[in-house]
C-alpha cells in the first residue's frame, strides 16, 4: 500500500511499518504517527460528518482543539466514541470508524440536512413544533433524539482499569514547548522539584512542527536535548500524555495520564489511565496557544485546515494534505507554512488578507477542489486540494479561568491573554501569555520560573537563554469574509455559521452567553477551542462594540474531554464502597447464610437450613427458636463508643434527652438522642462500667453520624468537660444471647457468676470467658431474657463458634437480621424505618424521655408549637382485620368511605413483618393522633399495588407487652 | 401584542425562505423607568416566571425584572434540566404537582417551544428500607393526584437492561417511578418566560445590579441599583444563591446558605437513555439530552460558597456512582463541568413569604430543586406580591415554620444545609 | 482545598467533614428564659457572607480536631485555622 501523501522529513521512524484500519480500509504509517497524519499520509482527507447539517468534513488541526476528526477508535467493549484522530497515537492494529452518518462516510443520508439548512436556522426549534401538543413528545423529538449525538458507546461494561494517584512539587509545568522546557531547566537547575506535563507524546510543543533554530539546531533537536537533561535532574519528573484537566482550589491541579491509550490494549496489571491529583506550591501555564480560522463561504471542506496544522503535517509528519496548496492569512505566521510547504516541494500559494486579498468560496464536496479568491485584481478560481488558514493565535488560557478570572484583550497580538485574578500561585509564560515568538516563549518560560523560584525561596541559576527568532506576529483583523449568501463556518462541529450569529444578534441573544446558548456556539466536543473568539468577534462587528466591550465566555474544567472510568478509578462495581465484615462472616459463609447490605455492613439476613425453600421458613424458624429456648445474632455492626472521665455523666446529660449522670455503676440504661432541633437523632444503651466510665451503643447506621456529633459537644460546646471519647466500633465482636436458654448457654462459659442475682435485667459487667477478657450487657432487643456479650474483635470467630457448640444442647440458633427485625417489630422497638429523622419522640410515644430540667441537645425546640400538637403523628401498632391478610409498609391510613385524597391521609405503616407466634402479619405505623385511636378499624391503602387491608390500631407491643420474659 | 411575534412552524418556513429577516428581537432592552409597581429582583427562572404570571395571569403592568448580569444566567441555565413531582410531604408535594401541571401547558402557554419531554423518572431503590420509604412516597403522590409506580427489579432489568444488575455492591432492587417526569431545555424556559413578559409590557433591565433596597417607615420604597435608584411599590426578590446577600440590604437574616452544586454532561452520543435515572446507592442521577449528551450530576460540594466552581472530590464522587450504576459508560468522556450557587434551606424546602417589610418579598431557599419548581413558583410568588395571600399549593412555605417547628424536611437531616 | 490544620499541618481538605457557620458554638442556655427563641435564631438563621466565613470542619479521616476554618466564600482562600475547642474557650464556654 503506499502513503501517497507522504513526504520527506519528520519524526516518525520510517523504518517500522504499523498497519491500521479506517471505516475498514486497511492502511499503513510509521510510530510517531498520529491517526489523522497517518490517514493524510495516505491521501484520506475526508475523516467525518458534522453534528447537525452531517456535512463532509476532515482534519483542521493537529491538536486536542479538533473539532471534526473524531472517530470511535477500536472495537467491542472498548470502543471510544468521538476521539479526536488528531491525539490518537498510532499503533499496529489499530482500528476506526467513522460516526455520525449513514450507510458511509461518503454516501450519508442525513446529509440532506444541508439541503434544508435554511430551515435549521440557530434556535429554530424553539419556535416550532409545538402544536398540536402531543407531537412533540410522540413525533418531533423521537425524530431529533434519533438523529443525536455523534459516536456511539458500546453499552457493554467498560473492561479497562483506571487508577488514581496522588503527587506533589514544588513547581508544576503545564506544557512542554519552548516555553515550558526553558521553564523547567530553569526550575529544575536550581533544584526545585519539578513536574512538567504536556498533554502530547512528544515533548517539545511546535518546536516539532517548526524549521525554525534554536541555539543553531533545529528546534526538535533542541527540544530532545533540553529533555535529556531534564531526565538527568533527580527532582524534575517529565510526564508526557499527561493533560492537566482543571485547576482546583489551593495549588491542586488534576490530570490525567494515558497510561496505555498509544497500545492495543493495557498490558496485564496496567490501568488504562491515571488521574492524577498534583499538590503544586506554584505553577506555569505554559499551555502554547491555538489558531484560529477565518470564517468564509464553505470553509469546512476536507483539506481546509489551520495553517499552522497543514505545516505541522509536513514538518512533523511527513505529510501532505495534497499536491497544490494555498495559504490565506492574516498575519506572518500563516507565511511560514508557505515557505515551509514550498521548501517541502508543494506549490503554496498565498491569499494575504492584510493587502485585501480573500477567500470567497471553495469547491469540492467531499475534499477540497478549488479555491475561489477576491483580490484588488478582481476574483479568480484556482485548484487547490489543501489549504491553509490563519486568522491569528489565541492563547490557551483555559486553565487560567478556571477560577472564573476573565481573559483581557491584547491589541498587539488580536487575543485574549490571561487575566490578573487567575489562580493563586499560577502564572503564564510563552504563547499561552502572548509571547508568540520563540525568542519570547524562551525568555518568559526563563523569567516565570525564576519568579516562582524567588516565591519558593529557591535561588535561580544564573540565565542561559538560547537563541532563537523573535519575529513580530503583524496581524491585521480579518474574522470573516463577507461576501456571497452562502454560509461560513465559526463553530464546525455545531455548524454554527456567521448567519446564525447574525440571526441571533437579530434576536437581541447578544450577551455572549446568550449567544453561545442560543446558537450552541463552543458547546461541542472541543469546547469552542477554534471557534469561540471568532464567533465573538463577528458579534463585536455586529454590535458596534469592541471585542472585550462585547465579552468572552470563560472556559471551565476540564481541558479536554476525560473518560468517566478515570474520574471513578477503582471504585465501581464490587468495589465502589469499602465492605465491612462482621466477626461472624465466615462461620455464617460456611453455614451457608444469606448476607443483606446494611450500610457498608454485609450481615447475615437469615441462615437457612437443609430443606427450607422460602425464606419465611428460615426466619420463623429463628424466631421460634429463639423465644422457645435460644438465639444467637451478631450484633458487632452497632456503634460502641467509650466515654471517660470525670465530666462522663455530665456530657451524657447533655447529649442525651434522657438522664444518665444517675445510672449507677453496672447498670445500663436506654438512651434517647435528639437533633438540636428536637427531631430524634438516635438510640440505644449504655451501660457504666466505672465511676468515670461510660459505653455507649448507637444504631449501626448513625455509628459515624453520632461520634461526630459527640466530639462537636465535647470540643465546641463544652471545651472543659474532662471527657473523653473513643470510637471502638471495630474493637469489640458483639452478640446478642436471648431466649429463656440464653443464662444456661452463658454461663457455660462465663467464668463469673451470671445468675439474675448477680447480674439482674439491665446489669453490666466486665467478665471474663476462660480467661478472655469480655463484657456483658443484659439488655434485650427481642424481649427475651437476654445478654450482649463482647470480646476483643480478633475472638469474634472462635466466640461464635462456642456459642453454637455450648447451645447445641438448647437447640440454640444463629438467627440474621430479618428474624431481629420480626421480633423487635413484636416488642414495638422502634428502628431505622422510624428513626427516620422527621419523628420527635412525642411522636415515638417517647415524649416523656425528654427531661426538662436538664439542658440536652434537642430538648428546647422539642417544645415548638408544631412538634406537640395532640393530633400529631404517634407511633401504633397496626394488625389486619382478616389475620390472613398481608400488610405492606408504606401504604397510607384512611377511614373507611373516606376519598383517596392527601386532605384524608392519616400517616402510614413504617415497618411490617410476619409474627409467627402470632400467626399473622403486625406492623408499626406513625398515625394522626393515633394515641386516641386504639381499637379503630382504617385503611391501609396501598395505592401503588392498587390494594387495601382493613387494620385494626393496637398497642405497638405486640408480644409479652409487661416485659416479664426479658426479666426472667 | 407587541415585541417578537408569533412563533410556528409556518413561520419558520416563511422566514426560511425569506432569508431569516422578520425575525425581531426576543425581547426589548428598555432604560429603567423612574418607577414601577412592581420590581422583581432576580432575571433568572424565577424572577422571569412570576413577572410573567404577574402580567398574563394577575393581569398587573408597570412590572420591571432587574437583572445584574444577563437574562437566565443564574441557576436556570445551570442545572441538570429534571422536572418532577415526586415529593413525600404534605407541604410540598401539591406545589411541585402544581408545577408540573404548568410544566405540561408551559410552551403553548408562553409560544416557546422548550422541550418539555415526560419521558420519565425512576428512583432506584436498593434495600428494603429503600423500597418501604418510596412505597410511602409514591402513595403520598397519589394522594397528592401525581402518578407513581412501584417496579420491582426485573421491570426495571427491562427499561434500563445496561444497569449493573449482576456485579452491584449494591444491588438494584427496584425502582420508585413517575412516568410524567422527564426534562426540559432550560435556558429555553428563561428565554421563554422573558419574552412572554416582554410581550406583556415588562420591562427586563439586564446589567442592572440592586445596590440596596430603601425603605421608609417599614414600607419598601424602591431600590438603588447600578443603574439609579428606581422606586417600586413593591418589590419581590428572587435571587436563589444570592438570597442572604440581598436581604442583607435590609438586615435580615435568612435560614438560608449558599452551596456550590456541580453538574456535567458527557460528549454527545447516540441515544442510550431514555428517561432519568437516580442512583439510591450513590450520589449519581443521569439523563440524556435532545442533542446526545449525558446530563448528570451528583451532590453539593457541601461548603458554603459562591464561587460557581467546585472542586474535584464531588466530581469523583458522581463520576464513581456513575460508574458503579452503569459500567457501560466508562470510556464516555466527560465534556464539561459547571457550578451554580443553591440557596440551600434549613429544611430543604423553599420560602415563598411576605417579610417584615411591607412591600418586600422573598422568594428563595431552592436548594438544588429550583428548576423543576419555576413555573410554580412564578406562578405562586406573583399570586403572593398581587394579591398578598400565598398560593394554596404554597401555604406552608413560610418563614416562620422554623419559629413554630413545623418544618418540611424531605430527608429528615434537621437544620444542616448541606444535608438536604 | 487544603487546610492547614493547627496540630497535622496542611491536610486535603477531602479529610474533613463540613458542618457549617462557627456560630453554632455559640449555643445558648437551654434553661434560660427565652431560649426557643435564641434557639431558634441560633440553629436556623445565618450570616451567610459573600466573603470571609468562619466556619467548622472536623476532621473525620484523621485526629478528630473540629477546627474552626476562616475561608472567603468567593475565591475558597483560607487566612486562618484554629482548634475549634480554642475558640469556643475564648467564647467563654467552659463545660
Amino acid at each position: 500500500m503506499t502513503q501517497e501523501n507522504r513526504i520527506s522529513g519528520g519524526q516518525i521512524d520510517r523504518a517500522r511499518t504499523l498497519r491500521f484500519s479506517f471505516d475498514g480500509h486497511q492502511y499503513e504509517g510509521h510510530p510517531g504517527d498520529t491517526l489523522a497524519s497517518a490517514l493524510l499520509a495516505n491521501g484520506v482527507r475526508l475523516m467525518g460528518r458534522s453534528f447537525k447539517y452531517h456535512r463532509p468534513r476532515g482534519v483542521i488541526s493537529a491538536g486536542s482543539e479538533e473539532p471534526n476528526a473524531l472517530v470511535e477508535l477500536r472495537a467491542g467493549a472498548r470502543r471510544e466514541p468521538n476521539t479526536r484522530a488528531t491525539v490518537v497515537e498510532l499503533f499496529d492494529g489499530l482500528s476506526a470508524e467513522s460516526q455520525n452518518r449513514w450507510p458511509t462516510l461518503a454516501f450519508d443520508a442525513m446529509a440532506i440536512n444541508d439541503r434544508l439548512s435554511p430551515f435549521f436556522a440557530a434556535g429554530f426549534y424553539y419556535k416550532t413544533f409545538m402544536w398540536p401538543r402531543a407531537f412533540w413528545e410522540k413525533l418531533y423529538e423521537p425524530i431529533i433524539r434519533r438523529a443525536a449525538g455523534l459516536g456511539s458507546l458500546s453499552k457493554l461494561d467498560d473492561p479497562d482499569d483506571y487508577d488514581k494517584g496522588f503527587l506533589h512539587c514544588d513547581l508544576l509545568i503545564i506544557g512542554a514547548g519552548p516555553a515550558g522546557l526553558m521553564a523547567a531547566l530553569t526550575a529544575g537547575r536550581a533544584g526545585a522539584r519539578v513536574i512538567l506535563a504536556d498533554e502530547d507524546f512528544r515533548m517539545g510543543g511546535r518546536l516539532n512542527a517548526e524549521t525554525y533554530e534554536v541555539d543553531g539546531r533545529s528546534g526538535a533537536d533542541w527540544a530532545l536535548k533540553a529533555l535529556a537533561e531534564l531526565r538527568s535532574l533527580p527532582s524534575v519528573r517529565l510526564m508526557p500524555r499527561t493533560t492537566i484537566l482543571g485547576a482546583m482550589d489551593h495549588g491542586i491541579y488534576t490530570a490525567l495520564e494515558r497510561v496505555s491509550d498509544h497500545l492495543p490494549a493495557p498490558l496485564p496489571g496496567k490501568p488504562r489511565q491515571i488521574l492524577w491529583r498534583i499538590y503544586s506550591r506554584r505553577a506555569i501555564l505554559a499551555g502554547g496557544a491555538t489558531e484560529r480560522p477565518i470564517a468564509f463561504e464553505n470553509n469546512d471542506r476536507p483539506g481546509i485546515l489551520l495553517a499552522g496544522s497543514l505545516r505541522a503535517y509536513a514538518n512533523r509528519w511527513g505529510a501532505a494534505v495534497g499536491k497544490r496548496a494555498a495559504v490565506f492569512t492574516n498575519n506572518d505566521d500563516g507565511l511560514r507554512t508557505a515557505a515551509d510547504l514550498a521548501a517541502k516541494g508543494i506549490e503554496t500559494r498565498v491569499i494575504d488578507a492584510r493587502k485585501g486579498e480573500e477567500v470567497i468560496d471553495t469547491s469540492g464536496r467531499l475534499g477540497l477542489k478549488s479555491v475561489t479568491i477576491r483580490t484588488p485584481n478582481g476574483t479568480e478560481t484556482f485548484r487547490c486540494d489543501a489549504l491553509g488558514v490563519s486568522g491569528g493565535w489565541n492563547p490557551n488560557v483555559n486553565i487560567t479561568s478556571h477560577h472564573r478570572s476573565r481573559p483581557v484583550w491584547d491589541e498587539a497580538i488580536c487575543a485574549f491573554v490571561p487575566g490578573a485574578d487567575g489562580p493563586p500561585g499560577l502564572s503564564s509564560a510563552g504563547a499561552a501569555a502572548g509571547r508568540l515568538s520563540t525568542h519570547g516563549a524562551l525568555e518568559s518560560g526563563a523569567a516565570e520560573a525564576e519568579a516562582a523560584l524567588a516565591d519558593l525561596g529557591l535561588a535561580a541559576p544564573a540565565r542561559d537563554l538560547p537563541v532563537a527568532e523573535d519575529a513580530p506576529i503583524a496581524i491585521t483583523p480579518k474574522w470573516y469574509v463577507s461576501a456571497g449568501k452562502g454560509r461560513a463556518w465559526i463553530d464546525q462541529q455545531n455548524d454554527v455559521t456567521v448567519k446564525d450569529v447574525k440571526l441571533a444578534h437579530q434576536e437581541n441573544y447578544v450577551s455572549v452567553e446568550h449567544l453561545k446558548r442560543y446558537t450552541t456556539l463552543g458547546m461541542a466536543t472541543d469546547q469552542g477551542k477554534t471557534g469561540n473568539v471568532l464567533g465573538l468577534a463577528v458579534m463585536a462587528e455586529l454590535t458596534g462594540r469592541s471585542i472585550p466591550q462585547t465579552g468572552t465566555t470563560i472556559y471551565r474544567p476540564p481541558y479536554t474531554p476525560v473518560a468517566m472510568g478515570a474520574l471513578a478509578g477503582r471504585s465501581r462495581g464490587q468495589e465502589f464502597k469499602p465492605t465491612r465484615l462482621t466477626p461472624s462472616h465466615k462461620w455464617a459463609t460456611e453455614q451457608g447464610a444469606v448476607f443483606v447490605e446494611v450500610g457498608q455492613w454485609l450481615r447475615a439476613q437469615w441462615l437457612p437450613r437443609t430443606g427450607e425453600t422460602h425464606w419465611r421458613e428460615s426466619v420463623d424458624r429463628e424466631v421460634l427458636a429463639t423465644r422457645k429456648s435460644v438465639g444467637i445474632c451478631d450484633v458487632t455492626t452497632l456503634g460502641k463508643i467509650d466515654i471517660q472521665g470525670t465530666d462522663a455523666g455530665a456530657f451524657l446529660n447533655k447529649v442525651y434527652a434522657n438522664t444518665f449522670s444517675t445510672l449507677a455503676v453496672g447498670k445500663c440504661r436506654y438512651g434517647l438522642m435528639l437533633r438540636e432541633d428536637g427531631m430524634v437523632f438516635d438510640d440505644g444503651t449504655t451501660a457504666r462500667l466505672g465511676d468515670h466510665e461510660y459505653v455507649m451503643t448507637t444504631t449501626t447506621a448513625n455509628a459515624v453520624g453520632v461520634f461526630r456529633h459527640l466530639e462537636f459537644v465535647r470540643q465546641c460546646l463544652c471545651p472543659d468537660m474532662d471527657v473523653q471519647l473513643i470510637s471502638t466500633t471495630e474493637a469489640w465482636a458483639q452478640y446478642s444471647v436471648a431466649g429463656p436458654n440464653a443464662r444456661k448457654l452463658l454461663q457455660k462459659l462465663v467464668d463469673q457468676d451470671i445468675s439474675d442475682a448477680a447480674l439482674p435485667y439491665m446489669g453490666c459487667a466486665e467478665i471474663t470467658l476462660g480467661g478472655l477478657r469480655a463484657r456483658i450487657f443484659r439488655i434485650s432487643f427481642s424481649g427475651e431474657l437476654a445478654y450482649e456479650i463482647a470480646v476483643p474483635t480478633r475472638y469474634g470467630d472462635a466466640l461464635i463458634r462456642a456459642l453454637v457448640a455450648a447451645g447445641e444442647e438448647f437447640d440454640a440458633v444463629v438467627y440474621g437480621t430479618e428474624a431481629l427485625g420480626v421480633m423487635r417489630v413484636e416488642k414495638g422497638h422502634v428502628a431505622g424505618n422510624e428513626l427516620n429523622g422527621q419523628s420527635s419522640a412525642l411522636n415515638m410515644g417517647l415524649g416523656k424521655m425528654v427531661s426538662q430540667k436538664k439542658d440536652s441537645i434537642g430538648m428546647v425546640l422539642s417544645q415548638r408549637e408544631g412538634m406537640t400538637t395532640a393530633n400529631g403523628y404517634r407511633l401504633v401498632g397496626i394488625k389486619p382485620v382478616n389475620p390472613a391478610e398481608k400488610l405492606t409498609a408504606g401504604s397510607h391510613f384512611l377511614e373507611k368511605g373516606a376519598a383517596e385524597v392527601a386532605a384524608n391521609d392519616l400517616g402510614w405503616i413504617t415497618s411490617t413483618v410476619h409474627s409467627p407466634h402470632l400467626g399473622h402479619a403486625i406492623a408499626l405505623g406513625y398515625l394522626k393522633g393515633g394515641d386516641s385511636r386504639k381499637g379503630q378499624r382504617l385503611r391501609a391503602a396501598n395505592l401503588l399495588a392498587k390494594t387495601e387491608v382493613e387494620v385494626e390500631i393496637v398497642s405497638p407491643h405486640f408480644f409479652d407487652p409487661e416485659g416479664e420474659r426479658l426479666r426472667g | 401584542m407587541f415585541g417578537s411575534g408569533h412563533y410556528s412552524g409556518f413561520r419558520v418556513i416563511k422566514e426560511a425562505l425569506t432569508g431569516h429577516k422578520g425575525w425581531r428581537p426576543a425581547w426589548r432592552d428598555p432604560e429603567p423607568q423612574k418607577s414601577y409597581d412592581f420590581i422583581i429582583i432576580g432575571g433568572g427562572g424565577h424572577g422571569l416566571a412570576t413577572a410573567y404570571y404577574l402580567a398574563k395571569q394577575f393581569n398587573q403592568s408597570r412590572i420591571a425584572v432587574l437583572e445584574k448580569g444577563y437574562l437566565g444566567g443564574g441557576n436556570v441555565g445551570r442545572n441538570t434540566t429534571i422536572i418532577r413531582s415526586n415529593y413525600l410531604l404534605d407541604g410540598n408535594e401539591p406545589f411541585y404537582e402544581f408545577s408540573l401541571k404548568l410544566w405540561e401547558g408551559l410552551e403553548q402557554d408562553f409560544n416557546f417551544n422548550a422541550m418539555v419531554s415526560q419521558r420519565g423518572i425512576l428512583n432506584l431503590y436498593h434495600t428494603d428500607a429503600q423500597r418501604d420509604a418510596y412505597t410511602r412516597r409514591g402513595n403520598a403522590m397519589i394522594l397528592h393526584g401525581a402518578d407513581a409506580d412501584l417496579l420491582d427489579r426485573d421491570q426495571v432489568r427491562a427499561m434500563y437492561p445496561f444497569l449493573n444488575f449482576d456485579n452491584a455492591r449494591f444491588p438494584i432492587k427496584g425502582g420508585l417511578a413517575q412516568r410524567r417526569g422527564g426534562t426540559v431545555r432550560h435556558d429555553a424556559v428563561a428565554w421563554g418566560y422573558a419574552r412572554g413578559a416582554d410581550q406583556r409590557g415588562v420591562d427586563l433591565i439586564q446589567n442592572c445590579e440592586v445596590t440596596g433596597i430603601r425603605t421608609e417607615n417599614g414600607r419598601v420604597t424602591g431600590v438603588d441599583t447600578s443603574r439609579g435608584f428606581i422606586g417600586a411599590k413593591k418589590v419581590g426578590v428572587a435571587v436563589a444563591g444570592n438570597s442572604s446577600r440581598v436581604m442583607a440590604h435590609v438586615g435580615m437574616r435568612l435560614p438560608i446558605e449558599s452551596h456550590v452544586l456541580q453538574a456535567f454532561v458527557s460528549e454527545g452520543l447516540k441515544p442510550l437513555i431514555d428517561g432519568v435515572i437516580t442512583y439510591g446507592a450513590g450520589h449519581f442521577y443521569v439523563s440524556q439530552s435532545d442533542k446526545g449528551g449525558l446530563v448528570f450530576g451528583g451532590d453539593i460540594d457541601g461548603y458554603n460558597s459562591y464561587a460557581q466552581r467546585g472542586n474535584m472530590p464531588v466530581v469523583e464522587d458522581v463520576a464513581e456512582g456513575g460508574m458503579s450504576l452503569m459500567p457501560m459508560i466508562g470510556r464516555a468522556r466527560l465534556l464539561r463541568s459547571w457550578g451554580g450557587i443553591m440557596d440551600m434551606s434549613m429544611d430543604g424546602s423553599p420560602i415563598i413569604d411576605r417579610t417584615d417589610i411591607d412591600g418586600l418579598y422573598f422568594n428563595g431557599g431552592w436548594c438544588y430543586g429550583g428548576f423543576k419548581a419555576t413555573p410554580a413558583s412564578g406562578w405562586c410568588f406573583a399570586h403572593l406580591l398581587a394579591t398578598d395571600k400565598p398560593h394554596e399549593t404554597a401555604t406552608a412555605y413560610r418563614f416562620d415554620r422554623f419559629r413554630k417547628g413545623l418544618m418540611i424536611d424531605e430527608k429528615g437531616q434537621g437544620a444542616q444545609p448541606n444535608l438536604h | 482545598m487544603i487546610i492547614n490544620h493547627p496540630i497535622l499541618g496542611p491536610r486535603d481538605a477531602q479529610e474533613f467533614v463540613y458542618l457549617g457557620d462557627a456560630a453554632l458554638i455559640a449555643r445558648p442556655d437551654g434553661l434560660a428564659p427565652g431560649a426557643q427563641e435564641a434557639f431558634h435564631d441560633y440553629l436556623y438563621l445565618r450570616d451567610n457572607p459573600a466573603g470571609l466565613h468562619r466556619e467548622l470542619w472536623y476532621h473525620e479521616q484523621g485526629d478528630r480536631s473540629w477546627l474552626v476554618v476562616t475561608r472567603n466564600t468567593l475565591t475558597h482562600e483560607i487566612t486562618q485555622v484554629e482548634l475549634a475547642r480554642d475558640v469556643a474557650r475564648s467564647l467563654g464556654r467552659s463545660k
